[in-house]
């Protein structure tokens, strides 16, 4: 039986949480980029982002570093993110958002086939980007590992951070993703802003992949698809319009799940998911707008 | 009269199956304040749309001696025509001095644009005030004062004004006015202002267009149109 309740055994849970949070957070940032310019849910985001794991891999297996194929792929995704904007979703711009959606839908279905057609199903690993090794802080051990991916998915959501909030690049994707037309009228090219918001969206998605792969003894083309919902359900919890809700509704979720999955016994490591969709449930029916949502609110 | 620095001869446009322009000339000269008249979908928004080319149009436009007939709305904006939409466009998620910077957007001139953003605030106090604050939450009519202010960033030579007066009080729309007609003697500045408002715009404005569904019904000078009863009775309604 427990008789004093284990401090260090909390602290160690915590920070195991905020690492997958931390991981989640950057697919759900990239999925409130979308949803702000295109008004919908990508549901391709894992997929594209399984995809850019892969590349990884590619690179990887022809003799990159872990760190090298890391940036390396951040570029292509981008380049690529901004592909499939300009050939898929261009030319729905202006339909109406089911069409959209089902578009991202099809997109989900085309780069999940694309994947399995390039690379064979067998199952395979990337190598740590970490020292595997504990590191003791204060009296308790961590894995080097969970603090460096929480380092690198809030360094990466950083960076983003301080492009839309300090470049005159950043401002005008801002301002077209709240009024299109009115943002044209300043003579920005609006529809190149919305390809650079699915660029960055497959760039914060292929860090999400590439944090998510090492951790896990080997993986496959199903990589993210459970990723994809936490990270749903985290941007559903901070409020989809909100990047930095999406942040910490999935550092939050991230910590909530592990401890659940650690304490109430019967959760244990089979019921997360099941976890994540009620937290999404919760949301939808409590507060829809999420933490930090904000219900619109015009004057006229 | 001076030599024209915007041309529209014989514009058509429409929306879908909905003809909106039925060939429409205009003309407005280098620092010349011009008015569009005219009731309720007689096509002064289109006009300004199809300038900017916020809408297709067929006929021959020409800005400063180039045909801007094809021209795109950020082409036209970087030509140097700033366009303040129905409605003011406001950027509501983006702070008073955010959307006065996207105003800026196509220049190049840092220095430059930071002299004009305080020099364009001087001829708005209240946005001053409330430069950090987000647009959205400004009374109508400084958000009308948002929208000129992010068109005047742009340092323009013709300035498209869509209905400044559209719901704001008498008192602001006579500050907007005021300002307007100051930009356009003081520093020169080409204006074509739509308004259903006639009184206000044939005092602030050279000439005068009376659009007439899609088309011009009458045109000349705007004190001559004040003047003349008929023209007032039949197509300005005061």
């Amino acid at each position: 039986m427990l008789l004093a309740f284990d401090w260090t055994q909390l602290a160690q849970q915590i920070v195991i949480g905020l690492s997958s949070g931390g991981v989640w957070a950057t697919l759900a940032v990239a999925l409130v980029l979308i949803y702000r310019s295109t008004g919908v849910v990508n549901f391709a985001q894992g997929e594209m982002a399984m995809f850019s794991t892969f590349i990884a891999w590619s690179l990887v297996h022809h003799g990159l570093s872990y760190w090298g194929a890391f940036f390396l792929t951040v570029a292509l995704s981008f380049l690529g993110g901004v592909a499939v904007e300009r050939v898929v979703i261009k030319p729905v711009e202006r339909a109406p958002v089911l069409t959209v959606v089902i578009v991202t839908l099809g997109l989900f279905f085309l780069v999940s086939g694309a994947a399995r057609w390039i690379w064979s199903p067998e199952v395979r690993s990337l190598p740590n980007a970490f020292s595997t090794r504990p590191i003791e802080i204060a009296g308790v051990a961590f894995s080097i590992q969970d603090l460096g991916t929480i380092a690198v998915s809030l360094g990466a959501v950083g960076l983003l951070w301080l492009f839309f909030r300090f470049t005159k690049l950043g401002l005008a994707s801002r301002a077209a993703a709240v009024n299109p037309e009115a943002t044209r009228l300043v003579g920005v090219r609006v529809s190149w802003m919305l390809a650079l918001g699915w660029g960055l969206a497959a760039a914060m998605g292929a860090v999400s992949g590439m944090l998510t792969a090492p951790a896990l003894a080997s993986f496959d083309q199903n990589l993210m698809q459970p990723v994809l919902l936490y990270a749903f359900a985290g941007a559903v919890l901070g409020g989809l319009g909100s990047p930095l809700g999406a942040v910490v509704g999935s550092l939050l979720l991230g910590v909530l799940i592990n401890l659940i999955g650690t304490y109430v016994d019967w959760v244990g490591t089979d019921l997360r998911l099941p976890v994540a969709l009620a937290v999404i449930l919760g949301v939808l029916l409590v507060k829809p707008t999420g933490l930090f949502g904000r219900a619109e609110v015009t004057r006229v | 009269m001076s030599s024209a620095l915007l041309e529209l001869e014989d514009v058509t446009a429409r929306y879908g199956p909905v003809i909106a322009l039925h060939g429409i000339s205009l003309s407005v000269g280098e620092g010349e304040a011009v008015a569009v008249l005219g009731a309720n979908g007689a096509g002064k928004t289109t006009t300004l749309r199809a300038i900017s080319g916020s809408v297709k149009r067929v006929g021959r436009i020409t800005y400063a001696g180039k045909s801007i007939a094809r021209s795109s709305p950020e082409a036209t904006t970087r030509a140097g025509i700033a366009h303040v939409p129905e409605g003011r466009g406001t950027l509501t998620d983006l702070t008073v001095r955010e959307n006065l910077r996207l105003g800026a957007y196509t220049r190049r001139d840092r220095s430059a644009i930071r002299e004009d953003e305080g020099r364009v605030l001087g001829y708005f106090p209240r946005l001053q005030e409330r430069r950090d604050q987000r647009a959205g939450t400004l009374s109508g009519g400084e958000q009308q004062m948002l929208a000129l202010a992010r068109a005047l960033m742009l340092r323009p030579r013709l300035l498209l004004l869509d209905e400044p007066s559209l719901g704001l009080a008498p008192l602001v729309v006579a500050e907007i006015f005021r300002i307007v007609s100051e930009l356009n003697e003081r520093e020169g500045l080409a204006v074509l202002v739509v308004e259903q408002n006639a009184a206000l715009a044939l005092e602030a404005s050279a000439r005068a267009y009376v659009l007439e569904v899609g088309k011009v019904a009458v045109e000349g000078d705007s004190t001559a149109l004040r003047r003349d009863d008929a023209v007032r009775r039949s197509y300005l309604g005061y």
